[in-house]
């Protein structure tokens, strides 16, 4: 729990991927007292992640923004803790609690406790998963799990793989997985992606982002790698691993076309459908949501990234995926906007350029979501055994059953009669599709609640009864 | 204030390899991976079994969202594979987590 004299800091910033260090640096230049919080055990979050004995992350976009984030932690003497993860968040009259626990418990015990003024959630986002038949075989990982293997572990998942999905994420995956070693033997993209780099609406504004695309080119074509468009995983087989893959064709209503299959011999799937924002702690606070462009449930934010919940600011995924680019620009705004909040002087200027730079970024994020949605015939490669969710193995012919025969017309009841999203990872991997399904079974397009139903979550990580016992005894002592 | 880490960590021997035993196996890890990663480097792909079907799991998420690497640690059950450092001497027991997960009363 909170040592004795543990000073409440005027905000604390959660997560510290690129959303969260720039909001951590802006709000302590602009003179308030910082406290960063992060699961992972060294700041970078997902897109910078490294390995302890490394520098930094290995090249890519935005190493020298990190370095100087990174250094702006030491200079301004920001407070930091890493390797816990914020379970709880309470609120009182004037300030926030923030209940954590230690990412892993071999770092021995230790729920405890911070406080804080206002609150910055940059708490980013996970691959978005659509089942398929055979992906709960060992060797089917998420795109951004295999990449997090790579650059924080130095790792490869495999020595043949297949990389599948939607999105440009799916080629710094498979380049990085060529460069260390691996043979890609296709990427599979389900979108025709006609043109995205050249979008005179988009990639243009962002020259960085079109120069990024036109480098992947290159190190395909270096590795040899073959790309194809309009083309899914429909199945994975195997008995104790992944031994091969299933690729078909999608056609124009992106249903895989009858008939026309190859299958490859792989040791590696690496999956990814777009991403999941994380909004476990912003539905916490009481944060609105939406429905994105690119389908996601997302947080709702002003144009100074506020949650309409006084003292919360949300930045990065949480308020719509648009990669790290984007999330800097909003946590500089997070981070500027609870500097204003808190009475100290923010440059104006400053605040403005920052929300045009995010609103050119939006865009540009829009552009993507279009060019890269999830296939709306996707349930079509599902058969009757394809488990949906991971955690309580809950198969499509479950969630039928339960959609057919029981009644259920939407996600809330499907959860409750069948079980998805009741597991350890409490609908994080399966709420979406999920949310896709049900909406499929009952004719219609997944909305806004379909969503909710499997986002939110009393608690933002497993703790022990103990623990949540232990919360009273936490507020007893601060009375006395 | 100097970056704060959590108190009692075992760190990764800094350049040295390190030894951990996974059911009485020993097992390598360089340094700064984690014990999933270690597994997966030695060619372990999977380390339980689900609780209903039994199939076998390992890594899916990669990054502590999914609970599908769980693995018990020097004793202590139900640890996330990709998030744990492996450190030199640690214990790596597969088992059933779901049971240990209802032992504890979640």
């Amino acid at each position: 729990m909170r040592a004795a004299g543990d000073p409440v800091a005027d905000v604390a910033v959660v997560g510290a991927g690129p959303a969260g260090l720039a909001a951590a640096a802006e709000a302590a230049a602009a003179g308030l007292t910082v406290v960063l919080v992060d699961a992972g055990e060294r700041p970078g979050g997902q897109y910078w992640r490294h390995g302890p004995h490394d520098d930094g992350p290995p090249g890519g976009h935005g190493r020298r923004t990190f370095a100087a984030l990174r250094a702006g932690l030491t200079r301004t003497r920001t407070r930091t803790l890493f390797g816990h993860q914020v379970w709880l968040v309470q609120r009182d009259a004037d300030r926030f609690t923030l209940h954590l626990r230690p990412a892993h418990d071999t770092v021995g015990p230790g729920t405890r406790a911070l406080t804080a003024r206002s609150l910055i959630l940059c708490p980013g986002a996970s691959d978005r998963q659509l089942p398929v038949p055979g992906w709960d075989l060992p060797g089917v990982m998420a795109a951004g799990g295999v990449q997090a293997l790579l650059k924080g572990s130095g790792t490869l998942a495999g020595r043949r793989a297949v990389v599948a999905g939607t999105g440009p994420f799916l080629l710094p995956v498979a380049t990085g997985l060529a460069a260390a070693g691996a043979e890609i033997v296709m990427v599979c993209e389900a979108n025709p992606l006609r043109g995205w780099l050249r979008d005179p609406g988009g990639a243009l504004r962002e020259p960085a982002k079109a120069v990024e695309g036109a480098g992947y080119a290159a190190l395909l074509a270096r590795h040899a790698i073959p790309y194809r468009t309009r083309t899914a995983v429909t199945e994975i087989r195997g008995e104790d691993r992944v031994r091969s893959v299933r690729i078909a064709p999608l056609g124009r209503d992106g249903r895989p076309r009858g008939g026309v299959r190859i299958e490859v011999d792989a040791d590696l799937v690496a999956l990814g459908w777009g991403f999941t924002p994380s909004l476990e702690l912003p539905l916490m606070v009481g944060a609105r949501t939406r429905v994105d462009t690119d389908g996601s449930l997302v947080a709702v934010v002003d144009d100074r990234q506020r949650a309409g919940v006084p003292g919360v600011y949300l930045a990065g995924e949480a308020t719509g995926v648009g990669g790290a680019a984007l999330a800097v620009r909003e946590g500089r705004l997070s981070g500027l906007a609870a500097a204003a909040d808190l009475g100290r002087a923010v440059d104006e200027g400053r605040v403005r350029r920052l929300q045009r730079a995010v609103r050119r970024g939006r865009r540009f994020a829009t552009a993507l979501h279009t060019a890269c949605p999830v296939p709306p015939g996707w349930t079509d490669w599902l058969e009757a055994s394809t488990i949906v969710c991971r955690c309580e193995e809950v198969t499509y012919h479950d969630l039928c059953h339960a959609a057919r025969d029981l009644g259920a017309r939407d996600p809330r009841t499907l959860k409750m009669l069948a079980r998805p999203g009741m597991g350890m990872c409490q609908g994080r991997v399966c709420g979406f599709a999920t949310a896709q399904v049900a909406a499929a079974l009952t004719g219609r397009s997944p909305q806004a609640g379909d969503l909710l139903a499997l986002a939110r979550r009393p608690l933002a990580a497993p703790v022990a009864l103990s623990e949540i016992a232990a919360l009273d005894e936490t507020a007893a002592n601060e009375e006395n | 204030m100097p970056p704060e880490t959590p108190s009692g960590t075992r760190r990764p021997d800094g350049g040295h390899p390190c030894r951990l035993s996974f059911d009485g196996r020993t097992i390598h890890a360089r340094p700064g991976q984690t014990v999933g990663a270690a597994l997966v480097a030695a060619g372990v792909v999977a380390w339980r079994a689900t609780r209903a079907a039994g199939r076998p799991r390992g890594l899916f998420c990669g990054i502590g969202v999914c609970y599908d690497c769980l693995i018990t640690v020097d004793g202590r059950p139900d640890q996330r594979a990709c998030l744990v450092p492996a450190a030199d001497g640690m214990r790596l027991e597969t088992g059933l987590p779901g049971r240990a997960a209802d032992a504890r009363g979640r």
